[in-house]
């Protein structure tokens, strides 16, 4: 603390001497064209700064490293994370200054070039404690304020806006003035206000307007930050703090459901997807099919496949991959589908336990299938760029791929809505799983649609497996995680029931999501389970259940 | 509660409906059901399909809740608010529609299990059989017709005489109301006669109420007959006087 | 199962003896060949048989109470693997209490784990397991309390077929979970094990393992006999009555969600004490045996052996894990693909088990009744 008052003293004494605007001129110039051209513009000067730091004693070194910070010398930066690496050098005999750099380079600390013909045995370390550590972090905050990164100058209003420091004011005015990104202004003009704000010995009227930035900043940092100031002050200025801190706070809580909301859509469009193939082969025909994990596996292994071809022989389609996959996928899918339910399945309709069975042998020979394959381990299925990234939405960070996949669930959910209601299939399949002999006798081939349907389950749970391979593990066991709880989104949405499947598996999602920073994300799923069992045994036929005589048959 | 007490038909009769209503999404499978059966009494029930006859057979054994309506046994038991097990308890027996026995015990078996007994997991685990029970079997299976099938898995038998072991089981439970869905469907022409029979011989000391379609069958029972239509009582009264009622020709037998 | 005239089936019929006799002689054979004869000897039985074969009657006996509700009550229940384990972990705690001050950290009260995680005292669900009688106790009490609750729940919301077997296995799952975890206090992932003495002898000497095949053996044994007294009872004959007509059975009168609630609460009973055998001749007893595929594999024995047939569910469980020892030993690619492969032709080509099968009466429905229907008798 007191270190970093000296540099901002030692700062203001500069500007005292010097006109306002031929100052910040000359600074900037010098800090940021030193910093973009690694020359030697101003050796002598520089020669005086460096040398400095060729001491034993730790307040001189407290003192280099506060001329180093004002004086703006290209190679500071690199001088100080050297400091800090442990790593920075001097020649007690030729007082010159050496560092090393990220490849064990020998650096010359005044220059930045190459040293050439340095024993490095006869240098020692400049040693370090804990304040002139101190003094260093607060020099690299204020170097980074000038820094022509605008990431470095974002975190250097940052460090300033936490520390709150009255000697930074000037370095901070400064950066303001020469600074042109306004998003970069508005981080310099809060971390200004914090420090205003916080000083005691500024004007009030100042301080109130510096509270109304810092109220606008909205975030868990300027809430803190207000609250401590109005512990540490009376008056307007607490009431004011008082005021904003509380309405950051309950702002910020309701961002924190919102948050959580979306957090719950995402795992709800996870379980919709998962569970959205199996509304249709256990809730619409009634065919308990363990195996449809182990179809959610093979989607994914199909991305992976895809993507392996793509790669060794047209890596230009890398991003187009998962469009390639989602039909490559429900063919592939669907297929294995119709081949179960002709092979196994339809001699078994009628016997809902020896169905259970069957399937589930067959999920223990589709696992050992592909571990035989691909072999037991993860698999690396990649993002295409579109997926990958994250952009800001008020104070919530969004990533693409989890955005995508929720797009891309309802995209899925609607897609099979529509085939089941306006297409000629989807009436014949509603039309067999009400009434079989009805429908056979009106000429529908029950045995046709009852393969169809099956591998329209099995399909959309292949493609299901496309976008899963994004978020998940691809291995053979890749299916196991989600077939009891996709079972268990079925059932609780009610059987038949495809909106039910909708709203099941978003609430559970959400309901997940609330639960875990309560109990825990094992604990918060152990509990959501056990609600969900006895759930089921108040309503055994789900949230939206069909009632009287026909669902009893 | 003590309005329905003070009703002389309630408080006379062994079976009271008064203005059931039940409907499934929407569809009113009855409305506005009124019943009254005297003790002792044989009652058959008409009615096209969907005139709410076995609607009316589920709510009475509690297998489906009224939404609104009285239904009263020995004009003092409310059915509205028993399970199952406890109306059957009560001495109400029912035969469904299709042939519902134990088709993995033999006839025997079946006959044991619906034999009058206590009906508890402790009694049945560890009791006694009683010593008339061999008895009061062969007796039931004489009755049935079904003496030297004894032995035989109820899965073998023919239709009509799983028709009979089931109204068997019914005597076996030995109940004041025995409720018969359809008994006589899918039956030829001699066992329809013979299980008209049956019924008269029951109906002597049970109140009866059965559900049929066939005419010939109902006009060989010779009693009181009930027309339901769109779960409603449309017409009541012997058969002659119901089947010249014009409405009740208009909506059932004139087609 | 012969009936005889009066359609009767007696309490011992020539199967049960068979079965018994079978079991009398493993239980004395197998000791006499570990313990008596050399090691050298063609006759000698080398330990790790003891085991592997008191291990199959571990499952045999968990194979056997599945039966009893699922063979005779149509009760698929994927959580009998979890009354296993629950059984196995009650016998396991009181395992860990008796190593004392043996353990790594040689802490007189806490097992290793606690001392590991740091915990000062005893979690009150472990009180009172330094007692043999009262660790006995709770292998019954534990999976028969979780039954009787669940089954309580279950049975009277009439939850049925599927339904049922889906939220059994959601509670089985939830259990895997809950174990998993270190703050429950059951050693989480690494479960319990390096046990040392039971009843003050030691779990890796001969005579004990001896003594253990002969128990398990002997438990096979009475646990047929309690089922078998309980299936040729009236209340077994209620029980095919629910399973093969479950609204029937109602309304003539019985409370259906009672007979099921007691049969899945002796079920899980039994279940509990077939873990409580495993787990001393394991050596082991860790959260992966609530793994849902357990309690379906459980169910595979049952249908190869022949469900509602009671021996046949010893013997599929025998037979399965034969082929699982052989497969792992020889062929460990392959096993996954035969287990698969034995779900799907079992259901598909062999519906009552190979015990079905050979008798060729058994009690489960038959689909199509083998005589020409006789004609109904004429009125006189």
């Amino acid at each position: 603390m007191r270190m970093t008052r000296l540099i901002g003293a030692a700062l203001s004494r500069a500007m005292a001497g010097l006109g306002r605007s031929a100052f910040t001129a000359t600074v900037a110039i010098g800090l940021l064209g030193g910093a973009l051209a690694p020359s030697t513009v101003r050796a002598d000067a520089s020669d005086d700064v460096v040398a400095k730091f060729s001491t034993d004693r730790f307040p001189d070194t407290e003192k280099a490293i506060q001329d180093l910070a004002a004086s703006g010398l290209a190679t500071g930066p690199a001088m100080l994370d050297a400091l800090n690496a442990n790593q920075l050098y001097f020649d007690p005999a030729s007082k010159g200054v050496y560092f090393t750099n990220a490849a064990g380079e020998l650096i010359v600390a005044r220059t930045g070039s190459k040293a050439e013909g340095v024993a490095q045995a006869r240098l020692k370390k400049v040693r370090l404690n804990n304040s002139v550590r101190g003094a260093m972090q607060a020099a690299q905050g204020a170097l980074s304020l000038m820094s022509p990164d605008p990431a470095k100058r974002l975190v250097g209003a940052e460090s300033v806006f936490k520390s709150r420091d009255p000697a930074s004011l000037p370095a901070v005015e400064m950066a303001l003035k020469a600074e042109k990104d306004a998003k970069i202004r508005r981080a310099f003009e809060q971390a200004r206000a914090a420090v205003i704000a916080s000083d005691k010995s500024q004007d009030e009227l100042n301080r109130l307007e510096a509270l109304d930035f810092i109220k606008e900043r909205g975030d868990q940092d300027a809430a803190s930050l207000l609250s401590t100031i109005s512990a540490a002050n009376d008056g307007r200025v607490k009431a004011s703090a008082e005021e904003g801190a509380r309405a950051i706070q309950s702002r910020l809580a309701l961002w924190a459901h919102v948050q959580n909301i979306w957090y719950g859509l995402s795992l709800g469009s996870v379980l919709l997807l998962a569970a959205i193939g199996l509304a249709i082969t256990f809730g619409v025909m009634g065919v308990i099919n363990m195996a449809h994990g182990e179809m959610v596996m093979l989607g994914a292994y199909t991305t992976f496949v895809v993507q392996e071809w793509i790669r060794s022989h047209n890596p230009a389609l890398f991003d187009y991959s998962l469009f390639i996959a989602i039909p490559l996928a429900f063919v592939f899918t669907g297929f294995i589908g119709v081949i179960i339910e002709r092979c196994i399945i339809r001699f078994l309709y009628g016997r809902p336990l020896e169905t259970l069975l069957a399937t589930f042998g067959l999920s223990l020979m589709l696992q050992q299938a592909v571990r035989s394959m691909f072999g037991a381990n993860n698999r690396e299925v990649g993002a295409p760029a579109f997926m990958s990234g994250a952009f800001e939405f008020g104070a919530l960070s969004i990533t693409s791929g989890r955005m995508w996949i929720i797009v891309f669930a309802i995209a899925v959910f609607v897609g099979l809505l529509l085939l089941l209601r306006v297409t000629p299939f989807g009436l014949r399949m509603r039309a067999v799983t009400q009434n079989r002999r009805m429908a056979s006798a009106m000429g529908v081939d029950t045995n046709r649609v009852d393969a169809l349907a099956f591998g329209l389950g099995s399909g959309i749970a292949g493609i299901a497996g496309v976008a899963l391979s994004q978020i998940d593990n691809v291995s053979p066991n890749l299916g196991q995680s989600y077939i009891i709880d996709s079972f268990m989104v079925v059932v609780f949405g009610g059987v038949g029931n495809l909106w039910g499947t909708l709203v099941a598996a978003l609430s559970l999602g959400i309901a997940n999501k609330f639960l875990e920073p309560i109990a825990g994300a094992v604990l918060g799923k152990i509990l959501l389970l056990v609600f969900i069992i006895l759930f089921i045994q108040k309503r055994p036929r789900g949230l939206f259940a069909l009632k009287g005589r026909a669902v009893e048959a | 509660m003590s309005l329905a007490k003070d009703n002389p038909a309630l408080t006379s009769s062994v079976l009271y409906l008064d203005g059931v209503c039940v409907s499934f999404d929407g569809y009113k499978a009855l409305r506005g059901l009124s019943l009254t059966l005297e003790p002792g009494e044989m009652r058959a029930i008409i009615g096209p399909n969907g005139a709410g006859k076995t609607t009316m057979m589920d709510v009475i054994t509690g297998k489906t809740r009224p939404d609104e309506g009285e239904i009263y046994f020995n004009g003092l038991h409310d059915l509205t608010k028993l399970d199952e097990p406890s109306i059957a308890e009560l001495g109400i027996g029912r035969k469904f529609q299709k042939p519902t026995v134990f088709e993995s015990h033999t006839v025997e078996d079946n006959i044991l299990l619906a034999l009058k007994a206590p009906r508890s997991a402790f009694a049945t685990l560890f009791g006694a059989a009683p010593a008339d029970e061999r008895e009061r079997i062969d007796r039931i299976l004489e009755t049935t017709r079904l003496k030297d099938h004894r032995a035989r898995m109820a899965a073998d038998l023919s239709h009509g005489q799983k028709q009979w072991l089931e109204i068997g089981m019914l005597l076996a439970q030995d109940p004041k109301l025995l409720l018969v869905d359809e008994p006589v469907a899918g039956m030829t022409d001699a066992e329809t006669a013979q299980t008209a029979e049956l019924l008269r011989e029951i109906a002597k000391d049970h109140s009866v109420v059965v559900v049929e379609h066939d005419m010939t069958f109902v006009r060989d029972l010779g009693v009181k007959v009930t027309v339901l239509h769109e779960g409603a009582v449309l017409a009541e009264g012997p058969l002659d006087v119901v089947s010249a009622d014009p409405r009740v020709i208009e909506v059932y037998l004139g087609r | 199962m012969q009936l005889d005239l009066q359609g009767k089936a007696p309490f011992l019929d020539a199967r049960s003896r068979i079965f018994l006799a079978v079991l009398a002689g493993a239980a004395t054979l197998v000791p006499i060949l570990f313990l008596a004869t050399p090691a050298s000897s063609f006759l000698h039985m080398p330990a790790y048989l003891v085991a592997l074969f008191g291990k199959y009657l571990c499952f045999a006996l968990l194979a056997l109470s599945l039966d009893l509700v699922w063979g005779y009550c149509g009760i698929l229940s994927l959580g009998h693997g979890a009354f296993f384990s629950l059984g196995g972990y009650a016998m396991g705690m009181y395992l860990m209490r008796q190593i004392g001050t043996r353990g790594v950290y040689a802490n007189p009260i806490l097992p290793d784990f606690m001392v590991f995680l740091n915990w000062k005292e005893l979690p009150m669900t472990w009180w009172g397991f330094s007692s043999f009688s009262y660790a006995m106790l709770m292998v019954l009490l534990v999976p028969g309390i979780l039954a009787f609750c669940f089954g309580w729940f279950a049975f009277r919301s009439r939850v049925t077929g599927v339904y049922l077997s889906i939220i059994t296995q959601a509670m089985t799952y939830a259990l895997l979970l809950a174990f998993f975890r270190n703050d429950m206090g059951f050693g989480g992932n690494n479960g319990l094990t390096d046990f040392k003495d039971l009843l003050g002898f030691n779990v890796q000497a001969d005579g004990m393992r001896a003594a253990l095949f002969s128990i398990s053996a002997i438990a096979l044994g009475i646990g047929y006999l309690i089922a078998r007294a309980v299936v040729t009872s009236k209340f077994g004959k209620v029980l095919i009555a629910i399973r093969d007509a479950e609204s029937r059975t109602r309304f003539i009168g019985y409370r259906v969600e009672t007979y099921k609630v007691v049969v899945f609460t002796l079920s899980a009973m039994m279940a509990g004490v077939a873990g409580a055998l495993y787990v001393p001749q394991v050596g082991i007893i860790n959260p992966s045996e609530f793994s849902p595929a357990n309690s379906i594999e459980a169910v595979i024995w049952v249908a190869v052996g022949g469900r509602g047939t009671l021996v046949g569910a010893a013997l599929g469980a025998v037979l399965v894990n034969f082929a699982k020892t052989w497969f792992t030993g020889a062929l460990p690619e392959f096993w996954l693909f035969a287990l698969g492969l034995l779900f799907i032709l079992v259901t598909l080509f062999l519906p009552k088990g190979i015990v079905g099968t050979m008798s060729g009466l058994t009690i489960w429905p038959r689909r199509k009744p083998p005589q020409a229907r006789p004609q109904p008798t004429p009125a006189e």
